[in-house]
């Protein structure tokens, strides 16, 4: 495929999230013709494209829970000109920040060998899986995030307006009812 | 002196006053609206939360703890002030653990309405996660220390309203924190019951019901489509147990 070079390269990946974020940027639906006009897609779930270079905007959802999550992050923050942080576990960590008051040993121990009909599992280990952080956290504790889009997921029309704002080299602004915590 | 009548400028708007009455009372009683989170209008004042903070002059006073003077400037809605507002209500969500998508105040929420309002996006302090203690061992009431702002509107509501004293806040600064007044400290040992004004005041949703949560829809919360500024701090009764509102 070749490059379009007149379009921005927008990149996305989900970190410590559900992939409600990406679903809910699917929401915008027949805008996603508005939106071919001016962006093209880079790495992202969407294209399985796996690596990144000189990207325009990176949409990160999900906050950081494992290394590997920082690892892709750090790649994102260097390829990306502008970096957003979208939904509310990558902005302040989210669900799986509730496991914050809890030992990472604790967790595991309760997922693979003392829950509810589980008879002494082994918790799983070895190098192809990344390390547990001891606290799931933002991305904006490691790198600089230029946007945030809150909401759990933020709503389609949130997705219009911030990537209308970058097209037209403008800060986002998000109409009141579609600010959103939840 | 009969007859002459006190008023004090509020963003150039003439606000009448009766001697006596706060910044906070006469600007609520004349429709207007100062951000606020621990001042309530049937209970006495605390002046905690800071939100309320105005300008007058060239200092900032809190609305809800100074009285208004005849003549006086008031200044509120300026850039100043909104930057120093959100400041303060990221301290809030970075002080305590607000995961809102599955909190049950979530959208009838006075802090979160708030920061839809100031258009807070995230918290520019770092996060602190603190380990909190839940209390589950009342009927019907359930207490989530988490989202607790430690307002103490609970608590002047259970000695002045109810007239009992089931809360307390104890410890300083940080580590100030609500307590209960019980032999074992839970608040199922208490005499609070469900009608109770202490219930169902609670700004945010660390004071909630235990049954009748998520009743209404996602855009049909109370602050999803209405400003706080133009409804005021209100709980609705759908997030007060079904009782009527104690409201402003
Ligand atoms: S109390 Fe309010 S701000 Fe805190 S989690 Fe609940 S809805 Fe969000
Ligand atoms: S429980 Fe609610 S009303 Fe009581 S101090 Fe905490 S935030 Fe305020
Ligand atoms: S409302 Fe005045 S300090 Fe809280």
């Amino acid at each position: 495929m070749a490059r379009e070079e007149h379009k921005l390269r927008l990149a996305t990946c989900s970190l410590a999230g559900c992939f409600g974020c990406h679903m809910s940027f699917l929401d915008i639906d027949e805008w996603l013709f508005e939106l071919d006009k001016f962006f093209t897609f880079d790495r992202s779930p969407f294209t399985d494209i796996k690596t990144l270079e000189n990207a325009d905007v990176g949409l990160i959802e999900g906050g950081l829970c494992n290394q590997e999550n920082i690892e892709v992050l750090l790649d994102f923050r260097k390829n990306c000109k502008l970096l957003v942080s979208v939904g509310a576990c990558a902005i302040n960590g989210g669900v799986p920040a509730l496991r914050n008051g809890f030992p990472v040993e604790d967790c595991l121990l309760e997922v693979y060998q003392n829950g509810v009909g589980l008879q002494g599992t082994v918790i799983p280990s070895g190098k192809e899986l990344p390390s547990l952080l001891p606290k799931v956290l933002p991305v904006h504790e490691l790198v600089k995030v230029d946007y945030f889009l809150p909401g759990c997921p933020p709503p389609a029309e949130a997705f219009i307006e911030l990537l209308c704002a970058i097209r037209d080299n403008r800060a986002p602004e998000i109409a009141y009812e579609h600010r959103r915590f939840d | 002196m009969s007859g002459m009548k006190s008023a004090f400028s509020f963003d150039g708007i003439q606000i009448a006053f009766t001697s006596g009455q706060s910044i906070m009372q006469a600007v609520l009683d004349g429709g207007g609206y100062i951000p606020h989170l621990c001042y309530h209008p049937q209970l006495s004042v605390h002046g905690s939360c800071r939100l309320c903070m105005v300008k007058v002059g060239d200092r900032y006073l809190s609305a809800c703890t100074t009285e208004a003077q005849n003549g006086m400037q008031v200044e509120n809605q300026i850039s100043e002030l909104r930057e120093l507002r959100l400041k303060l209500l990221e301290m809030l969500f970075a002080e305590g653990n607000h995961f809102c998508p599955s909190c049950e105040l979530s959208g009838n929420c006075q802090l979160q309405a708030l920061a839809y309002e100031l258009g807070m996006t995230h918290s520019r302090f770092p996060l602190q996660y603190p380990t909190r203690k839940r209390d589950g061992s009342h009927a019907t009431v359930f207490l989530d220390r988490d989202r607790c702002i430690n307002c103490e509107i609970c608590v002047r509501a259970s000695r002045e309203l109810d007239g009992k004293n089931v809360f307390s806040l104890s410890g300083r600064g940080s580590d100030t924190a609500l307590q209960i007044n019980s032999e074992d400290g839970r608040l199922g040992s208490t005499d609070l019951i469900a009608t109770d004004s202490s219930a169902r005041l609670c700004p945010v949703g660390a004071l909630v019901f235990k049954q009748g949560n998520y009743a209404e829809r996602p855009n049909e919360r109370l602050y999803d489509t209405h400003i706080i500024s133009e409804t005021g701090n209100r709980r609705p009764a759908v997030v007060s147990g079904g009782y009527p509102e104690l409201g402003e």
